[in-house]
């Protein structure tokens, strides 16, 4: 089957092509070169005046995992307002703040995304994450492991083992739980938090076993460097949300002394304690950091406003958080001995001055980080905002007009403290294009993704040019995902099921031994269990593997 | 018929469906199909290992048919149906993938067996929330555990794998404190490895959340002016409640489906106020003991899948959660189905309800009916017939179960799978 999309306007970021009229072949599910005049071309699309994107990947959003299930099943509220009836094709199900799995992949299809990462998998329950993941269909998934509060990498820390101990250690949790990257939430701190420790800064001890976040980031950064994994430790620093922890920031990116370091959900990280509520955007100094340190990349994790839910593996900061919760429920769990969730109902309000300015605070970030390869589209779904708003934040993005009219309604106060109304920027098409395609696929070390050359897997959206933002990108002309056709006008055409990203580095084997013994005598399962057979992904058919290799 | 002989294998690591710990430490020789546990049994273990299927066949109105056939009849009662009800779903996640898309394809509503108890946490989820734990945080952690009107019994290793276990990484196994609260509890595997018996605070079911609500209040720092509460003595309560606030890491535990009486999902209301209020200054956590025949995998399935835990009704096109009204009871009683499916694989002691309507029942050979249902299936077990995954009872590890030996009976998900594919 060859397929010609032509006469569209092109941005591939990857090969430099900014907004140009292109033709773009498809065959059997790779993009391919312009065949010879001779070869029956089986069907064209006339794109004339349509925007033309590689299919768009969220590198940080919950859609699968223990944690989001509990959120999916203490919010029938929320799903009664976003109820989703079965069609022919597609199944029922619900949306907003934590959807079923089965909506969350129809309308991460429908928005023109082709693949989504789940960024906080728990070792100990990647099993039930990866089923979930199997349930949502249409995009290719993937996860990254949770580090960093785990008892077996605490104890090797403290021991002070070796380098390539931990290295290995970290190498088997990724082969072991089928995954593409190693996260860090709040470090050490879920693991402080089980022995009653309340906060816990950069340079603060974990008091059993005397270490410190510093020590965590710095092993786990080399670890992923070492065994080769495309994308950099991926990290939730210390101090979510508190105010001043701009500082904690600034201090982490200094701590990896030039090693790569993703800092997620940087928004919930850059306040500062200025002003009368001593909270105030810290924003400038964490962008001015991003810019000068080529080795730091960001999502942002914008907050936008509306009913949500917070879900995350930091407990320590989701307790100190529960006191907001809205409404007044929320869950915190302790994990076997290997991390923790923490599930918060929240509602982010436009006239509350905290909530106000984080939303300028997370703009400001965008406007003010200078390279978009290496800021990318977050909202931290579902913690700042479900992911069905990325349309809306695109259009804040891109169209100043729309945005100061937006910050004319916020909290009055927030607005002045704020320099957003100051800044000029506004993003273009190619600058969106890295930012949501051919930046998460470079951090992610997709390379035959988020780009329209010659090779590539044919994930490509296609959009309606319009002036509204918000419009063109809530609902694509066309999604082709590997080659097929599965949304046209926004609506879901047919059904594909999606794989799912891994990453097998090397590792030394004789780790499994100490494993073993671990496992044997203070886990409630079996090492020989706990490991994710590639018959377990893709045996339901719901899923096949793709393995992206190590650099 | 001429008898092969095979040399017994030995299976170690296997997994146990048959309760929701879902100890995995088996080891099970498998002689000519005939299973027996070598090592790490329990009493459901050896009752349900060492049962021989017994040949069963599939069956209309109690009369020996083919499996295409039985298969056909099914299809067709729920084809004609128009208000069908999917219940028992004693399976797997597999079996229960095949369940949510027969259920929304039909228009039907889903419930397990064991939903009464999963309910009750459900409604506290739902209004409250919780701080919980998981078994080897208990097993490295705990130094102070609660037993809230369950012995634990039904898990028959609970104690020794999470309580009395040989090993711990912080916590001082051999002076771990015990209490029981609650009637009609055997408290004999509350006594320390060392002879210490537990503290057993003897009351009703229903007085549980009396004791509970006393001791919030004790903690909470207020004053109680009745010197017996649910028969129990005001300075013991006094007593507890300081040793809970000096627990460095606690634990409460109940079994939702044992704490059988009208609205006992305020008990659990309430130990999870306690839970939540002690977390303020110490550590403390709740756990519960979810019940078996797969309760947690479909409770959690259903909600990745629809949004909603169980008791969902998709008759309207779209999931819809009401837990009093889509009970298996209610919908009987008050004729709002108008056939059945009922499915359990695990046990065979499981027996569907009698309902004057058509009934089809997939069940493990040799279950016995005390009536002759439309349809009748003989199902494989996951676990032993074939492999599969289960969710354990903390609700976050699951694990992936094992064939142990060759059956000439179809899974749950084949069965439903076929029929979906005649509908």
């Amino acid at each position: 089957m060859l397929i010609k999309l032509s006469g569209g306007t092109v941005y591939d970021p990857v090969h430099g092509i900014n907004g140009e009229q292109r033709d773009i072949y498809i065959q059997d599910g790779y993009i391919t070169r312009k065949p010879a005049a001779s070869v029956k071309i089986d069907k064209i699309y006339d794109l004339n005046g349509k925007i033309i994107m590689a299919g768009a990947i969220d590198i940080h959003t919950h859609i699968g995992g223990g944690k989001v299930n509990i959120a999916r099943m203490m919010l029938p509220e929320d799903h009664r307002s976003d109820l989703v009836s079965k069609t022919k094709l597609t199944r029922s199900g619900c949306g907003h703040a934590a959807p079923s799995t089965f909506t969350a992949g129809y309308r991460y299809a429908e928005m023109g995304y082709t693949a989504c990462f789940e960024p906080a998998m728990l070792p100990a329950n990647a099993r039930q994450a990866h089923m979930e993941m199997a349930d949502t269909p249409m995009v290719d998934k993937g996860a990254y492991a949770m580090l960093g509060s785990d008892d077996f990498f605490l104890r090797m820390l403290a021991a002070k083992k070796d380098r390539e101990a931990i290295s290995d250690y970290v190498g088997w949790t990724i082969n072991a739980t089928q995954a593409m990257a190693i996260k860090v939430v709040n470090p050490g701190g879920i693991n402080a938090f089980k022995f009653n420790q309340r906060r816990l800064n950069l340079d603060e001890q974990n008091e059993h076993y005397g270490v410190s976040p510093r020590e965590i980031i710095k092993s786990l950064a080399r670890a992923v460097r070492e065994l080769g994994v495309p994308h950099p430790l991926h990290l939730h620093g210390c101090n979510l949300g508190v105010p001043g922890n701009m500082q904690t920031t600034l201090d982490t990116i200094h701590a990896v002394e030039g090693m790569p370091l993703h800092l997620t959900h940087v928004q919930f990280h850059s306040y500062g304690t200025e002003g009368d509520r001593k909270f105030s955007s810290g924003a400038a100094q964490i962008a001015e950091a991003v810019n000068s340190n080529p080795n730091i990349s960001v999502d942002v994790g914008q907050v936008l406003f509306g009913q949500t839910v917070t879900a995350s593996g930091d407990t320590m900061m989701q307790y100190s958080g529960h006191w907001h919760a809205h409404p007044q429920k929320w869950v915190i769990m302790d994990i076997e001995c290997d991390a923790g969730c923490g599930i918060v109902p929240f509602k982010y309000r436009d006239k509350n001055f905290v909530n106000a300015l984080q939303w300028a605070i997370g703009l400001e970030l965008f406007l003010l980080i200078k390279d978009p390869w290496r800021v990318f589209l977050t909202t931290d779904h579902p913690n700042g905002a479900p992911f069905t708003s990325y349309p809306h934040l695109i259009r804040l993005l891109m169209d100043r007009s729309f945005r100061n009219d937006m910050l004319a309604t916020i909290n009055k106060s927030a607005a002045a403290a704020s320099v957003l109304s100051s800044i000029d920027r506004e993003y273009t098409l190619y600058e969106i294009a890295k930012m949501t395609r051919a930046g998460p696929a470079r951090s992610l070390g997709l390379k035959d993704r988020g780009h329209l050359g010659g090779g590539a897997i044919a994930d490509i959206t296609v959009y309606n040019d319009l002036k509204d933002k918000e419009k063109m990108f809530e609902k694509p002309l066309y999604v082709f995902k590997n080659g097929e056709e599965i949304v046209k006008n926004g609506k879901i055409v047919k059904i594909v099921t999606g794989g799912t990203h891994t990453l097998r580095p090397d590792y030394d084997k004789s780790i499994e031994q100490s494993l073993k013994k671990y496992f044997d005598r203070y886990m409630t399962i079996k090492l020989v269990n706990f490991r994710i057979d590639d018959d377990e992904i893709v045996e339901h058919g719901n899923s096949n593997i793709i393995i992206q290799p190590c650099t | 018929m001429k008898t092969k002989t095979h040399q017994a294998v030995v299976l170690k690591d296997v997994p146990c469906p048959f309760c929701s710990l879902i100890c995995d430490d088996l080891v099970i020789q498998n002689s000519d199909g005939k299973l027996t546990v070598k090592e790490n049994g329990c009493a459901i273990v050896e009752a349900h290992f060492s049962q021989s299927p017994p040949d069963d066949t599939p069956a209309l109105k109690g009369k020996s048919c083919s499996i295409d056939k039985a298969i056909e009849v099914a299809a067709r009662i729920l084809k004609q149906s128009s208000q069908p009800l999917l219940a028992g779903l004693g399976t797997d996640i597999r079996g229960m993938r095949s369940v949510m898309r027969l259920a929304d394809n039909i228009g039907a509503t889903i419930d397990h067996m064991h939903s009464d108890g999963a309910i009750r946490n459900t409604l506290v989820l739902q209004d409250l929330g919780w701080v919980m734990t998981t078994m080897s945080e208990i097993k490295n952690r705990a130094d102070f555990i609660i037993f809230a009107g369950t012995d634990a019994s039904n898990y028959p290793r609970f104690f020794e794998r999470v309580i009395w276990n040989k090993d711990s990484l912080f916590s001082d196994v051999k002076k771990r404190k015990i209490v029981y609260i609650g009637d009609k509890l055997n408290t004999s595997a509350g006594k320390s490895l060392e002879g210490t018996l537990p503290t057993v605070l003897k009351c009703e079911q229903e007085e549980i959340n009396e004791i509970i609500s006393v001791l919030h209040t004790i903690i909470a720092g207020n004053k109680i002016h009745q010197p017996i509460i649910a028969g129990i003595n005001l300075i013991t309560l006094q007593k507890l409640a300081n040793q809970m606030k000096e627990a460095k890491y606690g634990v409460i535990v109940w079994a939702p489906g044992e704490l059988n009486f009208p609205h006992a999902e305020l008990t659990i209301q309430s130990i999870c106020e306690l839970v939540k209020y002690l977390t303020r200054t110490t550590r403390f956590a709740g756990f519960t003991l979810a019940g078996g025949d797969g309760v947690m995998s479909a409770n959690s399935l259903s909600a990745w899948q629809s949004g909603f835990p169980l008791r969902v009704n998709f008759s309207k096109g779209f999931p819809k959660q009401d837990v009093g009204r889509n009970s298996t009871k209610n919908l009987l009683k008050n004729k709002e189905v108008d056939a059945l499916i009922w499915i359990s694989s695990f046990s065979s002691n499981n027996n569907p309800p009698k309902a004057n309507i058509p009934t089809i029942v997939l069940a493990t050979p040799g279950t016995k009916l005390n009536f002759k249902p439309d349809v009748f299936i003989p199902v494989a077990t996951p676990g032993i017939d074939h492999s599969g995954q289960l969710i354990r009872t903390d609700n976050v590890v699951s694990l992936t179960l094992k064939k142990l030996r060759d059956s000439k009976y179809k899974s749950v998900s084949d069965i439903l799978n076929r029929m979906i594919d005649l509908i």
